[in-house]
């Protein structure tokens, strides 16, 4: 273990809207301020095309833009950031906590605010990671000109599933979409625009168990979740559009409580049943998960920080 | 032209002296889609931790990522960024869609070290 120590007045863990909204807050508050995040700045921000109901820009400024602004809004007031860093050990439960990263030693604090968010949702089946890139793909913006005039798969049935569904039938020859229900969840307007195309075809109440390439096919093997029975259908790509998981595993093994879902339970100032630590944004338990409500949470739980380092 | 923070390619020729004049490489080309920005961003925060690694980017849709998606590492990626790792002038990993902060780690400490 490292003796690398460096205290802060407070570690903010995630780098998404409400982490940095955090950020700015604390800093701006003369204290002492660390933002760690496993990936770069911005959370689910980062890699949404365009952001139109952001109060403030008249016309609609892009994710990547936005997240970009925020952390250098937080920077100049002179927060700290360790980017692409993997936490190792975390410790919560006494007044001094401490989160230890991999190469960087160990930075301690009193109060931290965890606002990790969450990600895209993995099928995690057998040939999805294998396939990442190369027949599997979870953007219709990024991945559906490859698949012009060709037959796809869309798994699920959400309104992220048939939003991208929209886009992906300017390109390819027909949709078969993979649900695991008897109905889509997504929004009716969207629901309808995709149901009505003649390009689509839906399997209800099947849920895919492995993909496999066959030639320059892929193949899914998908499960009828009332008869048990599996089959067997070919096309020339897949895309998987499940929802979203919280990135609450590196809290497994603290006392911090969380929902049968992993999210983090909180009460009205943010804080969790751990004193000095907060949760902010999408990993806690709510609701409604928007960008103008992640930066409210990072606000609420900053200035429940302040009240007490004052006191 | 990409909007990172990165040394963009803009040319094949840049390319060609790219990794002629530097033992280790890692190019990322894409645009500017869910998928491909946070590679970029991966990128940039890892510059600062590999000075012996040149990271640079490329348009998906300018001539110079000709070189790039006729390597024959690419010729079944179906999905952006196309992420090519170069030592002493050869491909020796190539990764298509989004990678996490890990993984471009896993790669690094793969193929550079």
């Amino acid at each position: 273990m490292s003796e690398n120590r460096q205290k802060f007045d407070v570690i903010i863990i995630g780098a998404g809207p409400a982490g940095l909204a955090a950020a700015i807050y604390t800093a701006r508050a003369a204290l002492s301020t660390l933002v760690i995040d496993e990936s770069s700045a911005g959370g689910q921000v980062k890699i949404t095309h365009q952001v139109a109901n952001y109060p403030g820009f008249v016309e609609s400024i892009a994710g990547h833009q936005l997240a970009s602004n925020m952390r250098k809004q937080a920077e100049k007031y002179g927060t700290r950031f360790k980017l692409a860093a993997d936490i190792i050990s975390l410790h919560l439960s006494d007044q001094e906590k401490w989160v230890e990263l991999d190469d960087e030693g160990k930075f301690t604090t009193e109060f931290v605010i965890i606002a990790t968010g969450s990600s895209p949702r993995l099928l995690n089946i057998p040939g999805e990671k294998d396939y990442k890139g190369s027949g599997v793909s979870y953007c219709a913006t990024c991945d559906g000109e490859f698949y012009k005039d060709k037959d796809i798969f869309v798994i699920g049935g959400g309104n992220s599933a048939m939003e991208e569904s929209l886009l992906l039938l300017q390109f390819v020859k027909s949709i078969t979409v993979i649900h695991q229900f008897d109905e889509l969840q997504a929004e009716k307007i969207t629901a309808d625009k995709v149901t009505a195309n003649p390009k689509v075809n839906i399997l209800w109440s099947h849920e895919p168990r492995t993909f496999y390439k066959k030639e320059n096919k892929m193949v899914v093997e998908a499960e009828n979740l009332k008869t048990n029975k599996r089959i067997r259908l070919e096309r020339d790509g897949i895309f998987i559009f499940v929802g979203l998981v919280p990135n609450s595993t590196f809290l497994k093994n603290t006392p911090i409580q969380l929902t049968k879902y992993g999210y983090i339970i909180t009460g009205p100032q943010m804080e969790t049943n751990i004193k000095g630590v907060y949760a902010a944004g999408d990993i806690r338990d709510k609701s409604h998960r928007q960008i103008t409500i992640a930066v409210g949470d990072g606000t609420i739980a900053t200035l429940e920080v302040i009240k007490h380092k004052l006191n | 032209m990409l909007q990172t923070n990165l040394g963009h390619i803009e040319s094949k020729e840049q390319l060609k002296e790219l990794i002629k004049n530097n033992e280790k490489v890692a190019v990322c080309c894409g645009r500017m889609g869910p998928m491909c920005i946070p590679v970029y961003d991966i990128f940039e925060i890892l510059q600062g931790n590999y000075p012996d690694i040149q990271f640079r980017d490329t348009d998906f849709d300018i001539s110079a990522a000709a070189m790039i998606k006729g390597l024959p590492e690419c010729r079944k990626f179906w999905g952006l960024p196309y992420t090519i790792y170069y030592r002493n002038g050869k491909v020796v990993k190539a990764t298509p869609s989004i990678q996490t902060a890990k993984e471009v780690k896993s790669v690094i400490n793969e193929v550079f070290t």
